[in-house]
C-alpha cells in the first residue's frame, strides 16, 4: 500500500522511466490510482463517469507490450504507454458517456474520438474516467455542473475552479497523473492555480478542437494538467498541431519536449502589467506572485512593468462575444438528433420544452445574453462593439510582445472561494475570470503554476502569457522556477473520506 | 470584487425577455422570467462601459490567429455508419429522425 501511494506521486517523466524499467507495471500503477479514487472520490467528485475496469485490462495489455519492447528495445514505444489519462467530459472519447455536465446530453455515447484525445491515446494514455465541468464549461466553480460540484483537495468546502475543475482537482487529489481540460475563458488555468497544479491553455489554433463540444468557437482551446511544466511540455507536444478536421488549426513549429534543465532566465524580459495588480485583489495572492516575480529575477530574467491598457474591458468583451457563439453553438440541442426529448404535440414544442427543461440556469442566462447581442437593432451595440475592442485587447498583447518576452500576472483575483459565494450574483462570478478572459480574447498561450499559498493553505497561482505560438519560453520560465522551487510537489496531504 | 447585480440602469423588460427567449427557443418559468430580466439587466449596464470607448476606426477582430486555410481535393472519404450516428437519437424510424409532423 505504501508503495502505491508512492505510485501517485510521482510525475509523469518518472512514470514513464518506471514503467519502462519495470520498477512497477501498468496494472500496479493503475491500481495505486484506483485506492485513492476508491477512498476519496466520493468526497471530491473529480469525474462524471470512471472508466476503471476497462482500463485496468487496457493496463495489461500495455504490460505486455512493455514487456515485450523490453526484449526489443530498439523498437520504439509509444510515448504514454500504460499511463492512465483523466479527460474532461466536453471532449468526446469514443464509447464513453459525454455529457458536458448537462442532462441536455445525459446518455449521449460519441462515435468517435476528439482528435486531442486521439492522439494520446494513439501514444499509449489510458483514459479511466470523463471528469466534472461546469455546464458546458460555462463556469469558474463547477457548481453549474448539473451533475453535483467537485470539491478542492486541498479543502473540500471550497470550489477547484472552473470549468475544467475535475481535471484540477484529479491530479491534485492523485487520481490521475496527467488530464486534459479546456480553455475558453480560464477554465483551464484558474482551476489548475485553485487546485495547486500546473496547467496550459495553449495557443488558439495550436490544437484541434475536432470533438471538443463547442462552446464559443474563436476562444475555445484543449489545454493539459500535470504535476509539472515538464510533463504538461510533454503532452502538448504529443496532441498539439494541425488537423485536417479543424480548419482553425495552424501548421506551427511543434515544441520541443524535453525541457532544457538549465535554469538561468538570463535575457528573458518578463512583463508585469500593472492592471493585473489592482484594488481588490487578495493580498496573499499579490504576495505569492511577487515573490514569485523576485524569482525569477534571481534566475536572472529582466523584469520590466508594462501597460495593458484595456484589460478591464475583457469582461464585457468576454462576456458578449462568448455567450453569443454559444447561443449559436448550443442551437443544436433540440431532442432530435442526440439527448433526451421532452415530447410535445409539435416541434416547435419539443424544442421549447427540452431546451427549457434541459438547460440549466447559467447556460440558458449565457443564451440569452447572447441571443440578445445578436439580435436585430443590438447587433452593432453589443457583439459588433465588443469584437472591435477586441481589437484592442489583441493589440494591447502585440505591443507589449514588442517590449518582453512573456508577462507574468495572477491567475485570479483570490484563491479558490466557498461554495456558493457567487449564487445570486452571476456577475460577481464572471469577475473571477477578469485575469485569465484577455488571454483567450487576444489568442495567446497562458500557462499557470502555484507559487505558494494562502494562510488558510489554499494555493496561490501564477500565469505566464506570450506571444502566440510562444509556448517554449512560457516552458522555459516555469520549468526554471519549479527546478529552484518546491511549490509544485507539494500535494494535499488529508483529504477527509467521506 | 463584489459589485451588485441589482445596479439600476438600462433594464431588459420581461416582455423582452419573451422575446429573447422565443428566438432562442427556451421554455421559461415565471420565475425565470423575473430573475433573467433583472440579472441580464444589471449584466448589460455593466457593459454600457464599453461605450466609453471610441472605436469608429477599429476593425472588429474574428479570428485571433490567421489559418492557412488549407485546400484539399474534394474527394469522398470514409465516414462512420448511418447507424452509429443515429444510435443516440431519441426517436428513430427508418434510419430517419421522427419528429411531429412540421407542415400543417
Amino acid at each position: 500500500m505504501d508503495m502505491q501511494n508512492d505510485l501517485t506521486l510521482l510525475t509523469l517523466s518518472k512514470v514513464r522511466e518506471g514503467l519502462r524499467a519495470a520498477e512497477f507495471t501498468s496494472r500496479e500503477l493503475l491500481e495505486a490510482y484506483r485506492a485513492r479514487i476508491d477512498r476519496y472520490e466520493p468526497r471530491i467528485h473529480a469525474f462524471l463517469f470512471l472508466n476503471l475496469d476497462r482500463a485496468m485490462e487496457q493496463a495489461d495489455q500495455a504490460d505486455q507490450k512493455i514487456n515485450i519492447w523490453r526484449k526489443n528495445p530498439e523498437q520504439s514505444l509509444p510515448p504514454l504507454t500504460g499511463i492512465p489519462l483523466a479527460v474532461k467530459d466536453v471532449l468526446c472519447v469514443e464509447g464513453l458517456p459525454c455529457t458536458c455536465g448537462s442532462r441536455i446530453l445525459e446518455g449521449f455515447i460519441p462515435p468517435y474520438h476528439a482528435t486531442s484525445v486521439r492522439r494520446l491515446i494513439e501514444a499509449g494514455a489510458i483514459v479511466i474516467g470523463k471528469t466534472n465541468t461546469d455546464e458546458f464549461a460555462m463556469g469558474s466553480s463547477t457548481e453549474n455542473s448539473a451533475y453535483g460540484p467537485t470539491h478542492n483537495p486541498w479543502n473540500v468546502e471550497h470550489v477547484p475552479g472552473g470549468s475544467s475543475g475535475g481535471s484540477a482537482a484529479a491530479v491534485a487529489a492523485r487520481f490521475a497523473p496527467i488530464a486534459l481540460g479546456t480553455d475558453t475563458g480560464g477554465s483551464v488555468r484558474q482551476p489548475a492555480a485553485f487546485c495547486g497544479v500546473t496547467g496550459l491553455k495553449p495557443t488558439y489554433g495550436s490544437v484541434s478542437r475536432f470533438g471538443l463540444v463547442a462552446y464559443g468557437s474563436s476562444l475555445d482551446v484543449v489545454g493539459a494538467m500535470g504535476k509539472n511544466v515538464a510533463d504538461v511540455a510533454f503532452l502538448f507536444g504529443l496532441f498539439a498541431g494541425v488537423d485536417e478536421l479543424d480548419a482553425t488549426t495552424v501548421n506551427f513549429a511543434r515544441p520541443k519536449i524535453q525541457l532544457d534543465d538549465d535554469v538561468s532566465l538570463k535575457g528573458v524580459r518578463v512583463g508585469v502589467p500593472k492592471e493585473y495588480f489592482i484594488a481588490g485583489i487578495q493580498t496573499e495572492v499579490e504576495q505569492s506572485v511577487r515573490a514569485a516575480i523576485n524569482h525569477l529575477q534571481e534566475l536572472g530574467a529582466q523584469i520590466i512593468e508594462i501597460s495593458l491598457p484595456h484589460t478591464k474591458y475583457a469582461l464585457p468583451v468576454y462576456y458578449l462575444i462568448a455567450p453569443a457563439e454559444a447561443s449559436a453553438n448550443l442551437a443544436r440541442y433540440d431532442g432530435i438528433r442526440y439527448g433526451p426529448r421532452s415530447e410535445a404535440e409539435s416541434m416547435w414544442d419539443i424544442y421549447y420544452h427540452t431546451r427549457g427543461e434541459k438547460f440549466g440556469a447559467e447556460v440558458k442566462r449565457r443564451i440569452m445574453l447572447g441571443t440578445y447581442a445578436l439580435s436585430a437593432g443590438y447587433y452593432d451595440a453589443y457583439y459588433g462593439k465588443a469584437q472591435k475592442v477586441r481589437t484592442l485587447i489583441k493589440q494591447d498583447f502585440e505591443n507589449a510582445f514588442e517590449k518582453v518576452d512573456v508577462i507574468a500576472a495572477p491567475v485570479a483575483p483570490s484563491t479558490a472561494f466557498r461554495f456558493g459565494e457567487h449564487r445570486d450574483d452571476p456577475l460577481a462570478m464572471y469577475l473571477e475570470d477578469i485575469f485569465t478572459l484577455p488571454a483567450n480574447l487576444a489568442g495567446v498561450p497562458g500557462l499557470a503554476f502555484p507559487v505558494g499559498f494562502d494562510r488558510a493553505g489554499l494555493p496561490v497561482g501564477i500565469q505566464i502569457m506570450g506571444a502566440h505560438f510562444a509556448e517554449n519560453i512560457l516552458f522555459r520560465v516555469a520549468h526554471a522556477y519549479q527546478l529552484t522551487t518546491s511549490w509544485h510537489t507539494q500535494f494535499p496531504e488529508q483529504i477527509p473520506s467521506a | 470584487m463584489q459589485i451588485s447585480c441589482y445596479n439600476l440602469g438600462m433594464s431588459l423588460t420581461p416582455q423582452q425577455v419573451d422575446h429573447i427567449a422565443r428566438l432562442a427557443r427556451l421554455d421559461l418559468s415565471e420565475e425565470e422570467r423575473q430573475l433573467y430580466s433583472q440579472q441580464l439587466s444589471a449584466i448589460l449596464d455593466h457593459f454600457q462601459q464599453l461605450q466609453e470607448l471610441e472605436t469608429e476606426s477599429i476593425p472588429p477582430t474574428f479570428r485571433v490567429v490567421q489559418s492557412q486555410r488549407p485546400l484539399r481535393m474534394d474527394v469522398v472519404g470514409p465516414s462512420l455508419p448511418r447507424t452509429r450516428l443515429l444510435s443516440n437519437a431519441a426517436d428513430v424510424v427508418d434510419h430517419q429522425f421522427r419528429v411531429p409532423p412540421i407542415l400543417e
